[in-house]
């Protein structure tokens, strides 16, 4: 049968490129002086410095990971870790520059504001240029800002929480972000509160050979709920970007906090991204993510079930074309008893892409009465793309319930025969099939991601061959 | 206008290096059931096959016409929305595409026209309970965990939906206990009208005994080796194929 392909993924929209044009850019590479000049630039406390300059001792004590894809190609010394746009924060988008205002326009974002989320934070290369939030959440006490604001304004709540669920030192990439963080998102839902409609940062890099650092913390206090997005772009450059982001995730007893991502940067970034949450007595913490973009990323979300009856799920989907390199998984550790856990993740790799499911599941001996369930499910559409799976269990203790099941494949023949004997061209049965396969992840998105996915791996089933 | 809607000529056809078809000649007039009966790989299933232009099937020799143009290389599709539609002996299973969103999707390519959604559930509604389905079934993946008797109860439905000029039968009956054979044969009667026409392929008698069929085809080795009425099934029924095999 011949051999059709599926459109690499359209990137129209996400390729705009605005002029690289910025308020201030730090010189390229990684010094104590360079961390200075971005303390000093942003303003920080006395305590916000030292701890950049503590991280960055961290950074150069440790090594590049052994495992995993190869990073040698990303050289610090040609990375801008700190470009400020030429836009202060706003809470009003008449007030963002034009051409930034139209970026965020063609993404969607404003329009979604409108419709669909009780706030909104965009930020531009490394600062965010506007934060929102509706009226009546504020009076409830829900505190929604940029991360900079928050280390001013709620210095207490941020100490104690900043980089204590993701130390400085868990590995090289956390303390380069300890080092040169900038931007991101604070989020404080206080006791009961529950926020019923999302709140969505979006984080677009556009200047070139220069790296993104967002940290986002989230703070969900007890019996309180809500649901955070958080979207990412570029557009593709020549040379690398880098993107080490941190998100810290404290979801205390009996919240629930989920957490839905669509990364979606552009093929020359290297996307090390850092996520943990760590989950209190009867809490739940979901995940919901999909992975399109960058060369190579590394990124395993993690759970850490500390409270009895803790819960987690995982949801993911990563699609791999050519060149990219998507090492994905996720990561969870029982801590109490009556924890569980599941996961459901797939993988679309083609035209050469690769993509790994890497995980950890450990259960320790505490955990009594734990359940775990990891499934993962990997589609090749054409005979020389790649897909692994690298499980690691680490139980500790007999009393659990645990399953692990993983599935690798490619599509039939006979199923593109079988859907072309009822009229559908072959292009239209493999969208068809891929489209079926991405079904459980899709619907679990937001709505308007849903649909961005299924754009996003161009399943046109309109407009075929008539 | 002509009757005829299918015309099969001298086909040689391999499956991998292996020769199954030697020499098949069919003629088939709208408002006519035909049935081919064979034993075990004497090449029923890569009629069927060869007719949808599978690419697993080659052909060697031979042509097919379908209302006179000659479809012996189109693409599948292609056939499929000239109007012939094949029930499969093994329905393939699709996670994640509804039973009613992938009917919706294939009539809309099999006619060319917009399907009206309300229109076409209550349509799918009504075969589904001529049919004595589940209309739960509606909202499932297409096949998946589908007992064999809804699977091919479900390719009657997409048969009666998509309204074919040529439906083959590809062992439809097999594995069918009484009642879901008599519900299949109620689907075909439905189905059934003077400007289309069936290709039944079966290895067994039972699904004739309540259909009224124009021509029965004994297929051996390839070869179509006697054509003859109702009364031929109910000869192999009794005394099975050895008369035709040398």
């Amino acid at each position: 049968m011949k051999k059709t392909e599926l459109n690499e993924i359209n990137r129209n929209i996400y390729d705009i490129k605005n002029k690289d044009e910025y308020d201030f850019k730090i010189k390229k590479g990684l010094t104590p002086e360079i961390i200075k000049e971005i303390s000093i630039q942003k303003n920080d406390p006395d305590w916000m410095r030292d701890f950049r300059l503590k991280a960055l001792e961290v950074y150069n004590k440790l090594e590049l990971p052994s495992w995993g894809p190869d990073l040698s190609e990303l050289n610090m010394d040609e990375i801008a870790t700190y470009v400020r746009p030429k836009s202060k924060l706003n809470n009003s988008w008449d007030e963002v520059p034009e051409d930034i205002k139209n970026t965020f326009d063609k993404l969607g974002i404003p329009e979604a504001e409108k419709t669909s989320l009780a706030g909104v934070g965009a930020q531009y290369d490394s600062e965010v240029v506007y934060h929102s939030m509706k009226e009546d959440l504020i009076k409830q006490g829900v505190i929604y800002t940029d991360m900079e604001t928050a280390v001013r304004e709620y210095p207490d709540l941020v100490k104690e929480h900043f980089m204590k669920c993701v130390p400085v030192n868990d590995h090289k990439f956390v303390a380069l972000h300890g080092a040169v963080w900038s931007g991101g998102s604070f989020v404080y839902v206080p006791k009961g509160v529950k926020v019923e409609i999302p709140l969505q940062s979006y984080f677009r890099l556009n200047s070139p050979e220069s790296g993104q650092f967002e940290h986002t913390l989230i703070i969900v206090e007890e019996n309180a709920s809500l649901h955070f997005i958080e979207g990412c772009s570029a557009p593709k450059y020549n040379k690398v970007n880098l993107h080490a982001g941190c998100v810290e995730l404290y979801v205390k007893d009996g919240a629930y906090l989920r957490y839905s991502t669509i990364e979606n940067w552009s093929k020359n970034m290297l996307n090390l991204n850092t996520k943990k949450a760590i989950v209190g007595k009867n809490a739940q913490v979901d995940w919901v993510s999909g992975s399109f973009g960058s060369k190579i990323s590394m990124l395993y979300p993690m759970s850490i079930l500390n409270g009895v009856g803790a819960k987690t799920e995982f949801t993911g989907i990563s699609f791999a074309g050519k060149g990219q390199n998507l090492d994905n998984g996720f990561k969870v550790v029982h801590n109490a008893p009556n924890t569980s856990s599941v996961v459901n993740a797939k993988s679309i790799s083609k035209n050469g892409g690769k993509c790994t499911y890497r995980s950890l599941v450990r259960i320790n001996e505490m955990a009594k009465n734990s359940k775990s369930s990891v499934s993962c499910e990997s589609l090749m559409l054409d005979d020389f793309s790649v897909s692994d799976t690298i499980p690691v269990n680490d139980i500790r203790t007999d009393e659990v319930e645990f399953s692990h099941e993983a599935k690798i494949g490619k599509i039939s023949d006979k199923t593109i025969f079988y859907l072309m004997s009822r009229g559908i061209s072959e292009e239209d049965a493999k969208a068809m099939i891929v489209r079926g396969f991405a079904y459980p992840i899709s619907k679990e998105l937001p709505v308007e991601y849903a649909v961005e996915m299924n754009n996003l791996i161009n399943l046109e089933l309109e407009g075929a061959i008539g | 206008m002509s009757k005829e809607l299918l015309e099969i000529r001298d086909l040689y056809v391999n499956a991998g290096e292996k020769q199954i078809l030697q020499g098949i000649n069919l003629k088939i007039n709208k408002g006519e059931i035909h049935v081919i009966m064979g034993p075990n790989g004497s090449g029923k299933t890569t009629t069927a096959n060869a007719i949808l232009n599978n690419p697993e099937y080659k052909k060697e020799k031979g042509q097919i016409l379908f209302e006179g143009e000659n479809i012996t290389n189109s693409k599948t599709d292609e056939i499929a929305r000239k109007g012939i539609f094949m029930s499969f002996q093994l329905p393939e299973e699709i996670p994640g595409i509804s039973v009613t969103n992938f009917l919706k999707y294939a009539k809309n390519k099999v006619t060319g026209k917009p399907v009206k959604i309300f229109e076409f559930k209550e349509e799918l509604k009504k075969y589904m309970e001529e049919l004595s389905m589940n209309s739960k079934n509606m909202e499932r993946s297409l096949n998946v965990g589908f007992s064999g008797g809804e699977k091919k109860k479900n390719e009657i439905l997409q048969m009666l939906v998509l309204n074919p000029k040529l439906a083959i039968l590809d062992e439809t009956d097999s594995g069918l206990d009484v009642d879901a054979i008599r519900t299949v044969s109620k689907g075909i009667e439905m189905f059934k009208n003077e400007n289309n026409a069936i290709l039944i392929i079966t290895h067994n008698t039972k699904i004739l005994h309540s259909l009224k069929v124009d021509y029965v085809h004994v297929l051996v080795n390839g070869k179509i080796v006697t054509t003859g009425s109702q009364e031929l099934a109910k000869d192999i029924e009794e005394n099975g194929y050895s008369k035709y095999k040398k």
